[in-house]
């Protein structure tokens, strides 16, 4: 499930850019370590077909619905956590450019979640622990459908916890929660059917394809330390935001922490600029016109909307609708002169 | 998703656009993606409630898409088509916020149905900018945009093949699922068995792909690095153009551009 | 001194699944001469090229360029010399725009500046593609990307050109360029190739493969008239050179 720019404040945004940003420059310079000049054409063209084969559908029987892969274990267990990693990464950039699933500020937030949980925790720390090295049938059935639910399972709960730390949806946590986990263990259990056929099929038809993943030294601890404690930060967030119902008390700490943990990516350019404008457009003033004191998420004690501020709500409820419609009128009369002028400009070179 | 063949001709449309020679497509591309970094996370660090303060930043992607030549019609499309994660995570805020926050007339708007509409209006610019950024720019220069403002060199090469090769794979498995389609009848055949036979022989030539492509690398003296692309040049124009569309962000996200006109007009009516 | 520029000797490959792919291959290739190796479906004519630049490795028998057997140590050296265009351009060409990709062999090769630039011109313009320049692969229409395929190659100036059925899945009239366009070249050529009528036009000479032995090498034009030989290693005239289907002359 993609997350969204829409659903995200820019904070959260910024931080899961950051530990993205910093997965990537790991990943990458892990990769040029490595030096395997047969990975490069490899992971381009295995990105390719993760393209293709998450728009390939199949249906589920007894629910009328269709399934697909997401496939960041399956790359996990077929080029090793890194490189499938960055593969993965690499397929979600080009879908939000340019299909904009989920956006570009929610990249960070899409690469942790279907990327880094399923190659660089999932894989590591849990499927090569548990499936050793020569596993049965019933063993690798057992730990590919286990690391499948749990990689879907802490993306559902990535996706809840990065959307309740925005505070953009009035969705309560419980809720979404219980939204989200059931779907995804369907998802899950999809995604490892899916993956141990694929692996099996392989197995089958060229069996030396498989021994690339399970090269030694293949855990990265400091990612995998670092996006355990964004997990934590953002968990700890999401519980005291509903707590406190204070989502600016929240944002300060997660920007507290997120400036601290993105320090280090300073020099993945994108991740560190993003974090410095995120801390210049935080001092920006909150916005006057809707009373600050509105109860934020809470359903129950919504009937108690405070009385002064109804009536300045008006004035500028008004002054809002009136200026929205004029802004547009603008804009659009900007878009017809500026299209009327680029045509003149190009007729006399015609 | 849509099909792979639709995905495939929305790829192409894009990459088609990116090939324009307007102003605005000769700018360097990393002023056009910093200016569109500065514009996603101004709109997006509005408070939840707001929405009129939004409408004025349609203002950029309407006068890229304009300067740009770009078709305004099919990019309006492709962005009311997508996002239907925001748009069902946002239906639920009108169910849970009942705060009556605006009063028109005999009209009570909820917090919720107000916060609803600031997702649906993020969500509509946020993805305008993305699109017209790609439309614009091109996929390729973005990626060199990217590296120059510090992306590794390994991840963008991955960008680059993935690029190349995701109109390759994506026809492979378009007439793979193709076939599939035309002997599966109805349900039948469509399951799991025949999805991972499929995507394990797709798999299989993918990889056997890249084993030829490596070939064809050694072949031309390919050593494990890739030689650096050519420069842009970061101008005044670059200059100017991030510092106008940057500096217009930051005052719209301090004053509500559309309340102020608002004022202005009411405070000529009686 | 013989002027042999390629010189395949008592050539021996088995796949580590034990096929036999290349038995006893000998043959030899002048200066500017073009020959055609044929031979029906796994009769060994890929595993044979891929030799021919050190992508796989004699069991026994050796590949000698110029008089250098072909091994590990100068791998660059072959790989510069013998100049490979692959079965599928897709394979071929990786890189964003044809440009780039026409100047990959080269900047490997250590051009800069105005010389890299003059190279991948001239290249472009040997196969009549200055035009494509700017474009993605992606875009070019199935000749378009055979003859880019081929400027890569030439941009890096080979010696002998290897080219695996450069004819296939062309349109008519791509064809036909192409065989100018082949014809015009003045390097040694080694081609692969199911279509006959090709290289009745390209190749002087023709090594006929069939199950990792040479059959037969000779004039093109005496081995296809041989009806006998042809049969046996499942091949067939060339349809220029069978009688018209209407009046059977």
């Amino acid at each position: 499930m993609h997350m969204a720019d829409a659903l995200l404040s820019p904070t959260v945004g910024a931080a899961m850019w950051a530990v993205s940003a910093g997965g990537v420059a790991l990943g990458s310079a892990r990769l040029c370590r490595e030096r395997d000049d047969r990975l490069a054409p490899l992971m381009g063209v295995l990105g390719g077909f993760l393209f293709a084969a998450q728009m390939i559908n199949f249906s589920i029987p007894g629910t009328g619905s269709s399934g697909h892969l997401t496939g960041g274990l399956l790359l996990a267990i077929l080029l090793g956590p890194s490189a499938a990693f960055l593969t993965v990464a690499s397929v979600l950039m080009i879908q939000a450019f340019f299909f904009a699933d989920g956006g570009l500020l929610a990249l960070g937030c899409n690469i942790f979640n279907l990327g880094m949980i399923p190659a660089l925790l999932v894989y590591p720390l849990c499927y090569r622990r548990l499936i050793g090295s020569a596993p049965g049938r019933r063993r690798e059935v057992a730990v590919t459908m286990f690391s499948a639910l749990l990689a879907m399972q802490l993306g559902a709960l990535c996706v809840v916890l990065e959307t309740a730390a925005s505070g953009i949806s009035a969705l309560p946590l419980d809720k979404f929660l219980l939204l989200m986990q059931p779907i995804h263990l369907v998802i899950g259990l999809v995604e490892g059917a899916v993956t141990l056929a694929v692996v099996s099929f392989l197995r089958k038809a060229r069996p030396e394809l498989l021994t690339r993943g399970s090269a030694p030294g293949a855990v990265p601890g400091r990612v995998v330390l670092a996006s355990f404690l964004v997990c934590a930060v953002l968990v700890a967030g999401g519980l005291s935001r509903f707590a406190s119902e204070n989502p600016d008390g929240l944002e300060w700490s997660v920007a507290k922490v997120a400036g601290a943990t993105s320090l280090s990516e300073h020099r993945t350019g994108l991740g560190g600029f993003l974090a410095a404008l995120q801390k210049k457009t935080a001092r920006f003033p909150e916005y006057q016109a809707v009373p600050a004191a509105v109860p934020g998420s809470a359903s129950a004690s919504a009937t108690t909307a405070p009385q002064a501020s109804t009536v300045a709500g008006k004035g500028s409820a008004v002054a809002g609708i009136v200026g929205t419609v004029v802004t547009v009128l603008l804009v659009t009369g900007a878009a017809f002169v500026l299209r009327r002028s680029n045509r003149a400009a190009v007729a006399p070179e015609a | 998703m849509a099909s792979v063949h639709g995905a495939l001709l929305d790829l192409k449309r894009l990459d088609q656009l990116a090939a324009g020679d307007t102003a605005v497509h000769r700018l360097d591309p990393r002023a056009k993606v910093l200016a569109t970094l500065v514009f996603i996370v101004c709109v997006v660090s509005f408070g939840r409630y707001e929405l009129s303060a939004l409408i004025p930043f349609f203002i950029f992607p309407v006068c890229l898409i304009a300067a740009g030549r770009l078709p305004a019609g099919y990019l309006a499309a492709k962005v009311a088509l997508v996002a239907p994660f925001a748009i069902a995570v946002g239906i639920c805020n009108p169910l849970f916020d009942r705060t009556v926050l605006v009063h028109l007339g005999t009209l009570d708007i909820t917090g919720g149905w107000l916060s609803f509409a600031s997702i649906v209006v993020r969500t509509a610019l946020t993805v305008a900018a993305a699109l017209t950024l790609t439309a614009l720019t091109g996929f390729t220069s973005i990626c060199r945009a990217l590296v120059r403002l510090g992306m590794p060199k390994a991840f963008a090469m991955q960008l680059l093949f993935l690029y190349r090769y995701l109109f390759v794979l994506a026809e492979e498995g378009g007439r793979a699922s193709r076939a599939r389609e035309l002997r599966s009848f109805g349900r039948k055949g469509s399951g799991l068995a025949s999805y991972a036979s499929l995507l394990g022989h797709l798999l299989l030539r993918t990889w056997q792909r890249a084993e030829r492509m490596h070939m064809a690398m050694l072949a031309r003296g390919y050593t494990g690095t890739f030689p650096a692309a050519q420069v842009g040049r970061f101008g005044a124009r670059e200059v100017a153009f991030v510092l106008f569309w940057s500096a217009l962000f930051i005052i719209l996200r301090l004053y509500n551009g559309a309340e102020l006109l608002g004022t202005l007009v009411t405070g000529y009516l009686p | 001194m013989s002027h042999h520029i390629l010189e395949i000797d008592h050539l021996r490959h088995v796949y580590p699944d034990g096929t036999e792919a290349l038995r006893e291959v000998t043959f030899s290739v002048c200066h500017g001469e073009s020959v055609a190796v044929i031979g029906a479906n796994g009769a060994g004519k890929s595993t044979l090229l891929a030799h021919l630049n050190g992508h796989l490795l004699p069991h026994s028998g050796e590949v000698r360029i110029g008089h250098a057997p072909v091994d590990r140590s100068n791998l660059h050296e072959a790989r510069r010399t013998v100049g490979m265009v692959f079965h599928d351009p897709d394979d071929q060409l990786f890189m964003p725009t044809v440009y780039e990709d026409v100047a990959f062999g080269p900047m490997n090769l250590g051009l800069t500046g105005v010389e890299l630039q003059n190279c991948v011109a001239a290249a472009l313009r040997r196969v009549d593609a200055e035009h494509l320049a700017g474009k993605a692969p992606y875009n070019l229409s199935a000749g378009e990307k055979r003859r880019v395929a081929i400027a890569t190659v030439l941009s890096m100036s080979p010696d002998i050109l290897v080219m695996d059925e450069p004819t296939n899945g062309l349109d008519p009239y791509a064809r036909r360029q192409l065989i100018g366009l082949l014809k015009d070249f003045h390097h040694s050529k080694i081609v692969t190739s199911h279509d006959l009528d090709m290289v009745l036009e390209v190749c002087e000479r023709t090594v006929v493969l069939s199950q990792g032995v040479v059959r037969a090498d000779g004039p093109t034009l005496e081995i296809f008239r041989d009806e006998a030989l042809l049969r046996e290693c499942r091949l067939e005239k060339p349809l220029s050179m069978q009688g018209c289907p209407v009046c059977g002359k």
